[in-house]
C-alpha cells in the first residue's frame, strides 16, 4: 500500500516509504543535534590545558562548578528575565491575537501579514535598530528631550529595561500566533451562549475564553520561555555585560574564556533541567486528558 | 413567568442591506411563536435582536412592558437556545447547565437541584459527569434546552434547534418541544425556514420574507388563507394563476384563469377595482373524480366550480397521488388525491377525469 492512499487512513507503524521521507530529518537531527550533544556530552567530563584546548580525561570537576552559588544565581536571573518576559508577552499578545482571530476575513490576513513584516529582516539588524532608538543620542531620547526641555537624557541603553523591550520584542509573535490559532477555533456561538446565560463581558473572558484557548497560551509560553531562557544575543547587545544570564554565561566559556569542559557542563545542565520540565508538563497534560 | 413580547416598528440594517425593515409583532405571554421564512430573509436577525447580540437600528423592544432595546443579553430574562448548540466544550454537561445558574450566583444547593430537576426533565437524567463531545446530537439538543430553561427565562429563543438532527429524532423532538413548552409555560420564539415543523409546533406563525413579516397567524390560517402569493407558495404547496375578471355577478365574480379555465368566485373575494389577480388552489382541494356526478357529490353544486380534464402526469407517492392535469379549456394545474382505500379509484396518465373545486377554497391574491 503506498503513503499516499493510507493518508486517511488508520495510523500504522511507518513503512519503508515513510522512513525514506523522513530521512532528511532525521539526517538532520543526527547531524547538528545528536552528534553535537554527544560531543559536549563528552567535552563535559575532560579538562582544558593552558592553551584552551580540551584534554581528554575523566572529571566531574565542570560539574561541581556548575552548582557554584554564582551560576546559580545566574541561572535564577535567567528564569526571571524569561519569566517576566512570558508573562509581558501573555499580556500584550493575547489582546493583539484575539483581535486578529476574530476579525473579518481580509483584515485577518492582512493584520497577520502585518505581524510577518518584521521577520524580513534579519534579526540581528532588528536589535541593532532598537539600539539605535534606545541609545543616549538616539531617537526616544530626541522625542523625549524635545517634549520635557532641561531633562537629561534617559539612560536606557544597556538596562535590565532594555533586556527586556528586546526579548519581548524578540519573541512577542511567538505567543501571538498559537494564541491566535486558539481564538480562530473559539466558536463565537460560545461566547454569545455565555453572554445570554447571564455572563458580563469579565466572567465571559474569565469563564469561557481564557479556558479555551488555554492549549495556545501553554503553547506560546513554550516557544517564548524556553528561547528567551537561553538568549545571549540581545542581552549582549541591548544589556551590554551588566546583565549576565546564563546564555551568556555559556557563550563566554566558548568564545572568550575558552573553558569548553564547563561550558559544556552548563549546557548539559540546563538541557536536563528542560528534558524535566517537559517530562512534567507531558505527564500533566496526559492525567488532564485521561481525567477529561 | 412568561412574558408578553413586542416589537415597535424594529428596523436593522447592516451597511446597506436591511435585514430587519420597520418589524411590528406582538407575541402573547406563554405563546408558540415561529418565525417562518427561507434562509436570508431576517428571522434570525430577529431573534437575534430579541436576545441583544444585535441592537436595532431603529424601533424598539419591549418584554413583558418594560423597554429592554438598551440592555445587553446578559440583562435580558431570555434564553437562547443555537443552531450549533454551543455547549461548553471543557465543561460537563451538569456544568453547561449550571452555568448560567453560576452567573446568577444562586446558591450552591440550589443550583445542584435546580440542575437535577431541568436534565430531568429533558430525560438526561444521570448524564450530568459527560463532557459535551461525548453525545449524540439529539441529546445535546436537550442539554442546550436544559441550560436554557434551568435559568427560567421569561422567553426562550430557539434558533433552528432541530435542523442538526436527522428527520425520524426531528419529528420526535418537534412533539416533545411542544409539550415541554405547555408544561413550562414559557413564551417560545422558534426560527425556522422548515414550514412543515412550523405547523406542526406553532400556536402562531409569522411569515418572514425579506425583512419584513407578510402574514401572521395560526397555522390552519396561514396555510387556508395565505394573504400574499409568498405565503401561499412558501407553505404547502400551490397553483398560483393568473386570473382575469370575467363578469362580477350577485352570487360572486366569474374570472378567467392563464389557459382558459372560467371559475366562479365567492361574493367578495375578488378585491374591488381590479381587473387581474392571482388565484391560488391548494392541489389537495382539487377534487377528482372518473364521474361527473362524483367529482360533484363533494360540495353543494351551487358553490362548486366542475370542469373537465385530461391526466397529463401522475406520480404515485404512498399515501398520495399526484396528479398533473390539463383541462379542457387548456390550464394546466397540480391536484393531490389521497389514498383512501385500495378499494378507491385509481387514475392513469391519459385518463379523462373530472373535477370538483369549491369556491371557498380559491384565494384571491393581488399582484405584485
Amino acid at each position: 500500500m503506498s503513503g499516499v492512499e493510507s493518508a486517511g487512513g488508520a495510523r500504522r507503524a511507518p513503512g519503508w516509504r515513510a522512513w525514506a521521507l523522513l530521512a532528511p530529518l532525521l539526517a538532520w537531527l543526527l547531524l547538528f543535534i545528536v552528534i553535537p550533544t554527544g560531543i559536549l556530552f563528552v567535552y563535559s567530563f575532560c579538562e582544558r590545558d593552558e592553551l584552551g584546548r580540551v584534554v581528554y580525561t575523566f572529571t566531574g570537576e565542570s560539574y561541581a562548578r556548575v552548582f557554584d552559588p554564582i551560576y546559580l544565581r545566574i541561572f535564577g536571573w535567567s528564569v526571571g528575565y524569561a519569566a517576566l518576559t512570558t508573562a509581558i508577552c501573555i499580556v500584550v499578545g493575547f489582546p493583539v491575537a484575539y483581535q486578529i482571530g476574530r476579525a473579518r476575513d481580509p483584515w485577518r490576513h492582512r493584520l497577520l501579514l502585518l505581524m510577518m513584516v518584521p521577520f524580513w529582516t534579519s534579526f540581528l539588524i532588528r536589535t541593532y535598530a532598537w539600539i539605535t532608538i534606545l541609545k543616549q543620542e538616539g531617537l526616544l531620547n530626541a522625542v523625549w528631550q524635545a517634549l520635557v526641555p532641561g531633562h537629561g537624557p534617559l539612560d536606557l541603553l544597556y538596562t535590565p529595561t532594555a533586556v527586556m523591550i528586546g526579548l519581548v520584542y524578540a519573541y512577542l509573535p511567538f505567543m501571538i500566533l498559537p494564541i491566535y490559532g486558539s481564538v480562530e477555533k473559539l466558536d463565537p456561538a460560545l461566547i454569545e451562549a455565555a453572554h445570554d446565560l447571564g455572563a458580563g463581558q469579565l466572567r465571559v473572558f474569565s469563564a469561557v475564553i481564557i479556558p479555551l484557548t488555554l492549549p495556545g497560551i501553554a503553547a506560546g509560553t513554550l516557544l517564548v520561555f524556553v528561547p528567551s531562557i537561553a538568549m545571549f544575543a540581545i542581552t549582549d547587545l541591548m544589556g551590554g555585560a551588566r546583565v549576565p544570564l546564563i546564555g551568556n554565561v555559556i557563550q563566554n566559556q566558548f568564545m572568550q574564556a575558552r573553558d569548553w569542559p564547563f561550558g559544556a557542563a552548563l549546557g548539559m545542565v540546563f538541557m536536563a533541567l528542560f528534558a524535566v520540565v517537559y517530562w512534567v508538563l507531558g505527564r500533566w497534560r496526559e492525567r488532564e486528558e485521561a481525567a477529561g | 413567568m412568561s412574558a408578553r413580547v413586542e416589537l415597535r416598528e424594529v428596523t436593522k440594517r447592516f451597511g446597506a442591506v436591511e435585514a430587519v425593515a420597520g418589524v411590528s409583532l406582538e407575541i402573547a405571554a406563554g405563546e408558540f411563536l415561529t418565525l417562518l421564512g427561507p434562509s436570508g430573509c431576517g428571522k434570525t436577525t430577529l431573534l437575534r435582536l430579541l436576545a441583544g447580540f444585535e441592537a436595532p437600528t431603529s424601533g424598539t423592544i419591549w418584554l413583558g412592558g418594560q423597554d429592554v432595546t438598551p440592555l445587553p443579553p446578559y440583562r435580558r430574562p431570555v434564553n437562547q437556545v443555537f443552531q450549533s448548540y454551543a455547549l461548553f466544550p471543557h465543561l460537563t454537561v451538569g456544568e453547561n447547565v449550571a452555568f448560567g445558574l453560576r452567573m446568577q450566583r444562586v446558591p450552591a444547593a440550589e443550583v445542584k437541584e435546580r440542575v437535577r430537576q431541568a436534565l430531568e426533565l429533558v430525560s438526561l437524567t444521570g448524564l450530568d459527569a459527560r463532557p459535551p463531545d461525548q453525545l449524540s446530537g439529539g441529546q445535546k439538543q436537550r442539554v442546550a434546552l436544559a441550560r436554557a430553561v434551568v435559568c427560567r427565562p421569561q422567553v426562550l429563543l430557539l434558533d433552528e434547534p432541530l435542523s442538526a438532527i436527522d428527520a425520524k429524532l426531528r419529528h420526535a423532538m418537534q412533539l416533545e418541544l411542544k409539550r415541554l413548552q405547555r408544561q413550562i409555560g414559557i413564551t417560545f420564539v422558534f426560527v425556522t425556514h422548515d414550514q412543515e415543523e412550523a405547523l406542526t409546533m406553532s400556536d402562531r406563525i409569522a411569515l418572514v420574507n425579506r425583512g419584513r413579516i407578510e402574514q401572521v397567524g395560526s397555522p390552519p390560517e396561514i396555510y387556508n388563507r395565505p394573504a400574499t402569493a409568498f405565503a401561499a407558495d412558501f407553505i404547502g404547496q400551490a397553483n398560483l394563476l393568473p386570473a382575469r375578471l370575467v363578469a362580477g355577478e350577485a352570487g360572486g365574480a366569474r374570472v378567467r384563469l392563464e389557459g382558459g379555465l372560467e371559475l366562479r368566485l365567492p361574493a367578495g373575494a375578488w378585491p374591488e377595482g381590479v381587473a387581474e389577480a392571482l388565484v391560488s388552489i391548494r392541489p389537495e382541494k382539487v377534487h377528482v373524480a372518473k364521474s361527473k356526478s362524483r367529482a360533484r357529490s363533494k360540495f353543494p353544486e351551487d358553490q362548486t366550480n366542475t370542469f373537465e380534464a385530461r391526466i397529463e402526469e401522475e406520480v404515485f407517492k404512498g399515501a398520495t397521488d399526484h396528479l398533473r392535469l390539463a383541462t379542457t379549456a387548456g390550464t394546466r394545474l397540480a391536484a393531490v388525491v389521497a389514498n383512501e382505500s385500495a378499494l378507491g379509484e385509481v387514475f392513469h396518465e391519459g385518463d379523462r377525469v373530472f373535477c370538483g373545486l369549491h369556491a371557498d377554497d380559491l384565494v384571491v391574491l393581488r399582484l405584485g
